[in-house]
């Protein structure tokens, strides 16, 4: 017998060329394809194409690529147009948002200007391709869960590198557009602000985040442990359960004593993956606005212990031992 | 597109292997530093350490000899940094330095044959400054190098140059309207990151009021704002450093802090301690004695920049905790832990004088300058 799965196995999910569901008035939009390709055969369904580009993609394409050029060549300057240095360095290389002196200000192109004008673009392009996420569900008669979580994920963004920094009063407090740098950024960032670990939403984000891939690894290895019984037709499990759909809730019964439902586990895994850029975004948007050290207000507020000092000589800041 | 069986295993072991060939065999050990559950710990891999114990053996001490007798500043010509030895323990003390230092060349390397006196070479007036600089660090520095000192050998380890030093670093060649921000580069100072890449020149060298207004402290030290306007960018300039730190000596930041809370004293080691007075030793070494050269240095033994090859955490560090594992080398060469100027003469001639003298002397003339009269080496440290 045949089963339908592919990533790993043998079976092509290929059929002959299907265009889709006809949407109307906006239906000149969908172009390109469709082609048939084997390898994409083997992580999913064989046929590329054609894609829902319209105003809103055609525009969210044109300022990503603005964006891309503009960090692009930013960082190929930054390495004296040498293009093996290019290659070698591009890790490393970075766009930087202006120095503090800037502010709010508009600071020269070449001093963080680069850095303002590759932000409106991305953030443009990000809008318009969430308008693009709105729209298509809507032509296709979906409600708007994707739309939505999109923009969770999109408050993050904004927070890092438009909220905050306004709140703050300077374009310097936001994140460089680069590979390293932006860690290395991370890095310094929960160090100014005395270790983000203690931030709560900073544990509620991790929390989710963790929560995000356990429940994705268990409900994806729960629903291909039923297949075998038509588990992966998940949604007429959810109206008119049948023998997988019992299966797979019994197991989960007898494994930890509570289960989610069919249709309920689709609610948490959601709700799972927007809370964590919900609740990072307002991690990110309380530093430095209204906690100074999350340390100390960890300390203030009980979460943080105090271990024995192990060493017999305390240690004292050699400045304030100079002072006294 | 199908391959044949063995042309995917051999990919896949091949590329398995690069991706592991960076990495250390594990497993490593580690040795508890502070309470437990903090991760405050050196971390060592007993594979790697045969390695670091013979890199960092020290030589076997010169035969030892009588301190009394005349000082070789009264007997020989031109001594102007260590005029109160004893004969004996001067010439001990120059064929320790020739071992540390120039094992191949020998004498030759910083004396003429026309006579020991002479200045001519360059590398005989370093050999001044640096013998200053090593005394100044004995005697004055004992809060970093207390316990075990520092000689010559600490960083020359037998080589001219010792193999870890700095010069102000020029930075990627870039476009001329881009401001590179000093860093986002790869950067060999700051282990390899893509903070700024020379936090060594802004840290490591000028004098205090300058380095007082660097950004050092940057985390709140409240828990709510009160006006402390330090950026992440400046975080970034300390945080550089503090990579070479890690890197110079081959241990993690839990080295000197409890990661927790970095800014707080009272929960860190005392190793941090010895750290921020190393920081000011090492800026009065560069100041004060590697710049002296940098009029008459020989631009072979300069940076792109100029400036004279300088020390950092690493010079003496050599990726050890402690230089040669903290085993105590000065016990043997006492005179490097002291000040060793003659008292000057009453007849001594004024300083210009003695200098211009001193000049000459390198040019031709066989030296008449009164021995220890010349403080030349001591003047800037003292």
């Amino acid at each position: 017998m045949i089963e339908y799965q592919n990533i790993f196995t043998q079976v092509q999910a290929d059929a002959p060329d299907y265009p889709g569901v006809p949407i109307g008035k906006d239906e000149e939009h969908r172009m390109g394809g469709p082609i048939h390709s084997w390898i994409a055969g083997k992580l999913g369904d064989a046929q590329i194409g054609p894609i829902y580009l319209g105003p809103s993609g055609f525009l969210a394409f044109l300022c990503g690529f603005i964006a891309f050029e503009i960090i692009g060549l930013n960082m190929w300057a930054s390495v004296n147009w040498d293009p093996i240095e290019f290659i070698r360095q591009l890790p490393w290389l970075a766009l930087e948002p202006p120095p503090p002196e800037y502010g709010l200000g508009i600071p020269p192109l070449n001093d963080g200007g680069w850095w303002l004008m590759a932000g409106f673009f991305l953030t443009a392009s990000i809008l318009l391709w969430w308008w693009r996420t709105f729209t298509i569900s809507r032509n296709l008669g979906m409600s708007n869960y994707l739309a939505w979580a999109f923009a969770a994920a999109i408050w993050l963004y904004l927070v890092l590198g438009f909220i905050r920094p306004i709140l703050m009063g300077s374009w310097s407090e936001a994140v460089p557009f680069g590979i390293f740098p932006h860690l290395d950024w991370t890095a310094a960032f929960s160090m100014r602000y005395g270790n983000l670990f203690y931030n709560p939403f900073h544990m509620l984000s991790i929390a989710f985040l963790y929560g995000s891939a356990i429940l994705f690894a268990m409900h994806g290895a729960t629903i291909l442990a039923v297949s075998r019984y038509g588990g992966d037709r998940e949604i007429d499990q959810v109206t008119d359960i049948g023998t997988a759909g019992e299966r797979s809730m019994l197991y989960w019964r007898w494994c930890m004593g509570f289960n989610a439902s069919m249709e309920s586990i689709h609610r948490w895994a959601w709700w799972f993956a927007v809370l964590t850029v919900i609740t990072g975004g307002i991690g990110i948007l309380l530093t430095g606005t209204v906690v100074e050290n999350w340390y100390l207000w960890g300390v203030k507020h009980g979460i943080a212990p105090a271990y024995p000092v192990i060493d017999a000589v305390p240690v004292v800041d050699p400045m304030m031992e100079a002072n006294q | 597109m199908k391959l044949p069986q063995f042309i995917r295993a051999t990919v896949v072991v091949i590329a398995g292997s690069l991706l592991l060939a960076g990495c250390e065999m594990p497993p490593p050990e580690t040795v508890q530093l502070g309470n437990r559950g903090l991760g405050q710990e050196l971390v060592v891999n007993p594979k790697t350490l045969a390695a670091t114990v013979a890199a960092n053996q020290v030589p076997t001490p010169q035969p030892a000899v009588p301190s009394v007798g005349p000082k070789a500043g009264d007997i020989y010509q031109n001594v102007q940094v260590l005029g109160d030895l004893s004969v004996g323990e001067f010439t001990r003390l120059m064929a320790a330095m020739t071992e540390w230092i120039s094992p191949e060349e020998g004498c030759n390397y910083c004396h003429v044959a026309e006579g020991f006196q002479y200045d001519t070479k360059y590398t005989k007036r370093v050999a001044r400054v640096m013998t200053a600089m090593t005394q100044q660090a004995n005697v004055e520095w004992g809060a970093h190098v207390g316990g075990a000192g520092v000689t010559c050998y600490t960083c020359h380890r037998g080589k001219n140059i010792p193999e870890y030093v700095w010069a102000t670093d020029p930075g990627q060649p870039h476009a001329a309207g881009v401001m590179t921000a000093g860093q986002n580069i790869a950067s060999v100072t700051a282990a390899y990151s893509s903070l700024p890449n020379d936090p060594l020149t802004p840290y490591l060298e000028g004098d205090e009021e300058e380095a007082a207004t660097l950004p050092w402290r940057v985390a709140g030290q409240t828990a709510l704002p009160n006006g402390n306007r330090s950026s992440v960018k400046q975080t970034e300039y300390i945080y550089s450093l503090m990579m070479h730190f890690s890197d110079s000596l081959g241990v993690n930041c839990t080295h000197c802090h409890n990661t927790r809370a970095f800014y707080d004293w009272e929960q860190s080691s005392p190793a941090r301690v010895r750290a921020w007075h190393g920081i000011r030793m090492v800026r009065e070494m560069n100041t004060k004695y590697v710049n002296q050269t940098t009029d008459w240095l020989p631009d072979h033994r300069k940076g792109p920049m100029g400036d004279p090859l300088k020390v950092n955490c690493a010079t003496c560090h050599q990726g050890a905790y402690k230089p040669m594992l903290g085993a105590n080398m000065v016990k043997d060469y006492p005179n490097l832990a002291r000040t060793t100027l003659l008292e000057p003469k009453e007849e001594t001639a004024p300083a210009a004088e003695v200098e211009a003298a001193a000049e000459e002397m390198a040019e031709e003339m066989p030296a008449q300058a009164n021995a220890g009269s010349n403080d030349q080496g001591m003047t800037a440290g003292s």
